[in-house]
């Protein structure tokens, strides 16, 4: 019997390194099939599946709802600017070498906060706590730059082994940067996989499913909560990190509540009760947002669209779609 | 030897004495049935045993140690576990990983985070072990939502019994299911419970089944003990029969 389940356990990781295989091999070809906008366009959407992959930690994996990761997301991309400003080395290791550690105690301190709550209380307290630090950032504008924000040039990768100054730097640094994000976008992709299927992992679901009982089996609920959150700000942190020398400037557009709605919108998009589903969620929404923006005045109008079709037609989102659509395919096969 | 004690223990909702002033003895190694009408006190003294809720006065003494005052992650250290009358599981886990749960918490390893639950070959082992022992291991990979009510009161029963407590309290094991699978449940789960020697207390409606598998009896009234014996003494019981039957027998 043991055996016979771990063989299984074993197929189903094969399963899995056999189905992401030629996802990654298409994203390394990608580059050099599709212009420079495009491939910047796929980094906005890597990084935008980081962040929804470490929201989707609180929400899917530990049912609290968070409405405030912009600011974890804001508080990543404005260390990048703080470094650029006052400490000097335009190096991407030295950005997140300096910025995980802070959106992990800042994540760490509110969350200490917004744990004590559940459900919509805990909603508006992460929301309350990221319009504080919006505002912040817009009001110390001697630190931040206010409304005008803080510039971010392009840094070096690898240490300083790739530098991007001169004509050709541009396209230069998107290829560089595109494979660089991808990395990076792996390794959470396959930390966050261990994290949820592992002991604490099991144990945020248990949480999720049934507080009481989960109690009863001895767990610690507020403090699983409360790493739980520690991780996804961090998460979410490492992709304002990512995104800040991508897009050159950080703006306190990026604190402000809407942010926080996006990330909520790519989950929702994707389906936040499957593993995969931020991350197609993330891809997707950033596409459509800018194809929003590009075509009409009332994007806006058209994502709200969206939304409401989305809430009423596939609940489960993309990926929760297709997997019903798959077993019910599976099952007809199965009687014929 | 005693296992557990409670001391003139009191609980009291609004004008209602659930518990009201209640020497409770649990000998180690029995099967002890509390029985007793509806409001009769039976699932609030549970409650306050594992601590689900705080005593009004009086005192819980597991083998001498005063409990009163701890929480309910020290009493499942300290040994005991319960299940609830309405069924409290996992739902989008699945019946391996419910049980597993509680294997890792009982452990201490549901700290850990960058190892996957299903590489731990020691609790995966004893998660197996549990579950065919409470002929749940078919169904080890089904989502714990999608049993039968007679599974899933089982795999609640389980779940409690995988945390190896000393006293483990049932909540009504069988209520909600058919009188044909209480007496398979019941056979499980007093079959699992002697073999692995824990003391179990089990709160139970079906006469017929406490009479059939308990060592003691112990009735509740009011919020008061009415009677406490073997199954041949309460059967011999006047009083007992009279609140058994809600009227005084007109003899």
């Amino acid at each position: 019997m043991t055996r016979r389940v771990q063989l299984l356990e074993n197929r189903s990781l094969l399963k899995l390194a056999a189905a992401a295989a030629p996802i990654l091999l298409a994203l390394i070809a990608l580059p050099s099939l599709i212009n420079t906008y495009q491939v910047q366009l796929v980094i906005y959407g890597l990084i935008a599946a980081i962040a929804a992959l470490g929201f989707n930690l609180l929400l899917g994996y530990t049912g609290l709802l968070s409405f405030g990761h912009s600011a974890y997301f804001g508080i990543g991309a404005y260390s990048v600017a703080f470094v650029v400003a006052h400490l000097g080395p335009h190096s991407m290791e030295f950005y997140l070498l300096l910025g995980i550690p802070l959106v992990a105690v800042t994540s760490a301190l509110f969350g200490y906060i917004c744990v004590r709550h559940t459900r919509i209380f805990f909603g508006i307290l992460t929301l309350a706590i990221s319009q504080v630090v919006y505002s912040l950032a817009l009001k110390l504008f001697w630190v931040t730059g206010g409304s005008d924000g803080l510039r971010v040039p392009r840094p070096s990768l690898f240490l300083g082994l790739l530098n991007f100054s001169g004509s050709h730097g541009f396209q230069f640094f998107i290829k560089s940067y595109y494979y660089y994000v991808l990395g990076i976008f792996v390794i959470c992709v396959i930390l966050m996989w261990v994290i949820v299927h592992s002991p604490f992992g099991k144990a945020l679901q248990a949480i999720r499913d049934n507080e009481v009982r989960a109690r009863f089996l001895g767990l610690r609920i507020r403090r699983f909560r409360w790493i739980s959150f520690l991780v996804s700000g961090t998460f979410t942190g490492v992709a304002g990190i990512l995104w800040a020398p991508l897009n050159g400037l950080t703006t306190p557009d990026i604190l402000y509540w809407t942010f926080s709605g996006e990330i909520v919108f790519a989950a929702l998009l994707g389906g936040f009760r499957n593993f995969t589903g931020p991350i197609v969620g993330g891809i997707v929404f950033t596409y459509l947002r800018t194809y929003a923006v590009a075509s009409t005045e009332y994007w806006q109008l058209l994502l709200g669209v969206v939304l409401v079709t989305l809430v009423l037609v596939l609940p489960t989102g993309i990926v929760g779609a297709i997997a019903r659509a798959r077993q019910r395919l599976g099952r007809r096969n199965a009687v014929a | 030897m005693i296992l557990l004690k409670t001391v003139n223990l009191r609980k009291q909702f609004g004008e209602t004495r659930a518990c009201d002033g209640l020497d409770f003895v649990v000998n180690k190694g029995e099967f002890l049935s509390l029985v007793g009408s509806n409001g009769a006190g039976k699932t609030t003294l549970v409650n306050l045993i594992s601590a689900h809720l705080q005593p009004d006065s009086g005192q819980i003494l597991l083998e001498d140690r005063d409990i009163t005052f701890t929480t309910v992650a020290e009493r499942i250290k300290a040994g005991i576990a319960r299940s609830f009358q309405i069924v409290n599981l996992f739902d989008g886990l699945s019946v391996f990983d419910n049980v597993a749960l509680a294997v890792f918490s009982r452990d201490g390893k549901t700290v850990k985070m960058t190892r996957l639950a299903d590489h731990d070959g020691d609790a995966r082992r004893e998660t197996l072990d549990v579950l065919g022992q409470f002929g749940l291991a078919s169904k080890a990979a089904a989502p714990a939502g999608r049993l039968a009510q007679g599974e899933r009161k089982l795999l609640d029963v389980a779940v409690a019994y995988a945390l190896r407590p000393r006293l483990l309290l049932l909540d009504e094991p069988t209520s909600g299911v058919s009188t044909h699978e209480k007496a398979q449940i019941m056979d499980t789960v007093s079959s699992v419970v002697r073999g692995g020697m824990v003391t179990a207390v089990v709160i139970e409606h079906d006469m017929d089944v406490v009479f059939r598998y308990s060592d003691r009896i112990v009735m509740m009234h009011e919020g008061s003990f009415l009677a406490d014996g073997t199954p041949e003494e309460i059967r011999a019981n006047k009083e007992v029969a009279n609140i058994l039957l809600g009227a005084p027998l007109a003899i």
